[in-house]
């Protein structure tokens, strides 16, 4: 059960070029699962930015002298970015979370392909602890556009068997795409599931190798969000149902994770035709 | 169930030395305070129910629902704007009998007061979904939504023509069981609410909602085109407060005797109470939920201290107070006695 607690900034450090901003907001960290996401009003209690702003929890700390804190990271897009990025200590932040269905975790001790595009990453820490309490094989791919866009490397090689950096402009890593490693790696660790978060091309990319190598895949998506608690309907995307038919649905609270198999990453922002109550269906 | 712990800190009504009586009329049904939801900013209840017990407001008010399931629109669906927001949802739901099988069964069941609002695409769906809800128990009222800007239509044909806005009330009232109050839905886009308005009522209304939102764009400057995938969506939040506290200004003045509905960027309880003054009996807080999901909560406590602070001892005495002309409100020298309490307008 997601909570709204008025949380308090702890303290912001820099990682590459994102602000890892650590938050008291008790009753979120007992709850919270890899692949939640926290919901953060932005600009004050008058402020003119009215909807909340979506964030996945990076970490989470049960207690400690100030009780739980949860750790985002915040990569500055806009204005509302911007207004976290620059808080001060002890500046007050209302928290609704933890938010969205998370991972699902495997019950067998399977080996996994963690990709993160950007901060994509954030989620995949608590992802690859969870994952290795349960003996299985951890992989990490992280690969961003360029070097400072990458998140969190250190961490990321220290939890993971192998960890393989991409950027696009081969300011270090391997220059090109997560894509262009994904075939090598499934196949050199017999990855059983993949575990993805980033863009939604990319999610798109990632699932259709991950198919075509036979192993399950996970995917975080990132819809633009208004509520993110399920009440306003903005954040929708088609995804088939264990019933065969294709629903638009919330990703808030049916998400932000799903089965990549099941997204028609084709059809984003369309109403397929045959989509349940499109328009002219019969549904 | 852990609630909202925001502390925006009035002093208890308490404190005080009186409190006050928030029941309030909506169309002959009464309700023990006036705060509502907004359609199409609560779901059905469930979620925000985690975030305060929505048992204790004066009543859910559903998203619009249509008689066939319907997948709504494309996204983009929203656009942040100042003080507000654009939205093209185009009334995503699982159409009524999904609506009344699952949504109200559960709403009914954790015994909460509920308006069903409901949208057609012409005026033989709303009767028909009016007939559909006839046998369904314990509805507070029906909101006949005939201004959605996100239908095919633009809700321009119903909600700019009195004439066709009357005819689909009038079928809804002549379904619906007499005990159940028929609320319209009004669009601010309109020359003249007031002729609307004055149509709805003629036609049978019990009560009008003011206002739904109103048509606006936004451009994208990075792909120079319309945001949102419906090009148009509808305008909500704090940056139309005052075009929706003209409109229930100008519906109360020409017809004080109808209740009215209030809503369009309340965000609290001050906001709240300049809808009350203006004529509103009751109040629906929409788009703050968004930003705070136990808004209503919040109001509903912020207006009975913000009532009680201005000497209220009923809610009833304040709607359409701002009304008061010269001849109610005496001049200084002319018997303080007057000033002792607020001119009682409603009913
Ligand atoms: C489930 C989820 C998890 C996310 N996790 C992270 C994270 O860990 N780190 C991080 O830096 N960012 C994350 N984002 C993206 C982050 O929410 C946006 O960057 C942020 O909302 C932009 O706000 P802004 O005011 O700076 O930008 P603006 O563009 O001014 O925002 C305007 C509006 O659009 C919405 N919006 C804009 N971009 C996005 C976007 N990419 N996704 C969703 N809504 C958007 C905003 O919520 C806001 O309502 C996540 C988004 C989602 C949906
Ligand atoms: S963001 Fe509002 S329903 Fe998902």
């Amino acid at each position: 059960m997601p909570v709204q607690v008025r949380g308090e900034l702890l303290g912001t450090r820099r990682v590459g070029s994102y602000h890892v901003l650590t938050i008291t907001a008790p009753g979120v960290p007992e709850a919270a699962r890899p692949g939640h996401f926290v919901a953060l009003a932005v600009g004050g209690d008058n402020s003119a930015m009215l909807l909340r702003r979506a964030f996945s929890i990076h970490g989470v700390t049960l207690r400690g002298v100030y009780g739980g804190t949860v750790d985002i990271a915040v990569g500055v897009a806009g204005p509302g970015t911007q207004w976290l990025a620059n808080l001060h200590r002890h500046d007050p932040i209302d928290v609704v979370g933890p938010l969205g269905r998370p991972f699902a975790l495997p019950k067998q001790p399977v080996s996994a392909l963690l990709v993160g595009g950007g901060y994509g990453a954030a989620p995949l820490f608590m992802l690859a602890e969870e994952l290795r309490t349960r003996g299985c094989r951890v992989d990490v791919v992280l690969g961003a556009a360029t070097e400072d866009r990458l998140f969190n490397v250190l961490d990321a090689k220290r939890m993971a068997s192998t960890l393989t950096i991409t950027t696009d402009d081969g300011s270090t890593g391997t220059r090109g795409r997560v894509t262009d490693v994904l075939p090598e790696i499934m196949s050199r660790t017999n990855t059983d599931v993949v575990y993805a978060c980033g863009p939604m091309p990319m999610l798109a990319a990632v699932t259709e190798l991950a198919r075509s190598h036979g192993a399950h895949v996970q995917t975080a998506v990132e819809e633009s969000m208004a509520c993110g608690i399920g009440v306003c309907m903005t954040c929708v995307l088609p995804v088939i149902g264990d019933d065969g038919v294709t629903r638009m649905l919330r990703s808030c609270v049916d998400g932000p994770v799903f089965r990549g198999d099941r997204i028609r990453w084709d059809d984003l922002d369309t109403i397929p035709a045959d989509c349940y109550g499109a328009p002219g269906s019969k549904a | 169930m852990t609630r909202a712990v925001i502390s925006y800190g009035p002093i208890p009504v308490e404190q005080l030395g009186h409190d006050v009586d928030m029941t309030a009329e909506l169309g002959g049904t009464w309700l023990p305070n006036p705060v509502l939801t907004a359609s199409g900013c609560a779901a059905s209840g469930r979620e925000l129910d985690t975030f305060f017990d929505i048992t204790k407001i004066g009543a859910l008010v559903t998203k619009s629902i249509m008689l066939a399931p319907r997948s709504g629109r494309p996204t983009p669906r929203m656009a942040e704007t100042p003080s507000g927001m654009l939205n093209s949802i185009g009334l995503q739901g699982p159409g009524i009998d999904g609506f009344i099988e699952h949504d109200l069964a559960w709403l009914r069941e954790r015994g909460v007061r509920t308006v069903v609002s409901i949208a057609g695409s012409n005026a033989d769906e709303y009767t028909k979904l009016a007939q559909k809800l006839r046998n369904v128990p314990e509805i507070v009222a029906i909101e006949v939504n005939i201004s959605c800007p996100n239908v095919e239509n633009k809700g321009l044909i119903f909600a700019r023509d009195p004439a066709s806005a009357a005819a689909v009330i009038t079928n809804v009232r002549r379904n619906t069981p007499s005990d159940i109050p028929v609320i319209a839905k009004l669009s601010p886009d309109v020359t003249d609410i007031v002729e609307i308005a004055r149509a709805c009522v003629r036609a049978g209304a019990d009560g009008l909602a003011l206002i739904n939102t109103l048509l606006g764009l936004v451009i994208d400057t990075t792909t120079m085109r319309p945001q949102l995938a419906g090009i148009t969506g509808g305008l909500s939040g704090p940056a139309i407060r005052p075009v929706a506290v003209r409109c229930v200004w100008e519906v109360h003045q020409a017809l004080p005797e109808v209740p009215i509905l209030g809503m369009g960027g309340i965000r609290n309880g001050v906001d709240a109470l300049q809808f009350i003054l203006a004529g509103a009996s009751a109040v629906s807080v929409g788009t703050a939920t968004f930003n705070d999901p136990a808004a209503p909560a919040r109001v509903l406590s912020e207006l009975r201290h913000e009532l009680a602070l201005r000497g209220f001892e009923r809610l009833t005495d304040a709607v359409g107070h701002a009304h008061r002309g010269a001849d109610v409100e005496p001049e200084p020298e002319l018997g303080a006695e007057h000033h002792s309490g607020p001119v009682p307008r409603w009913p």
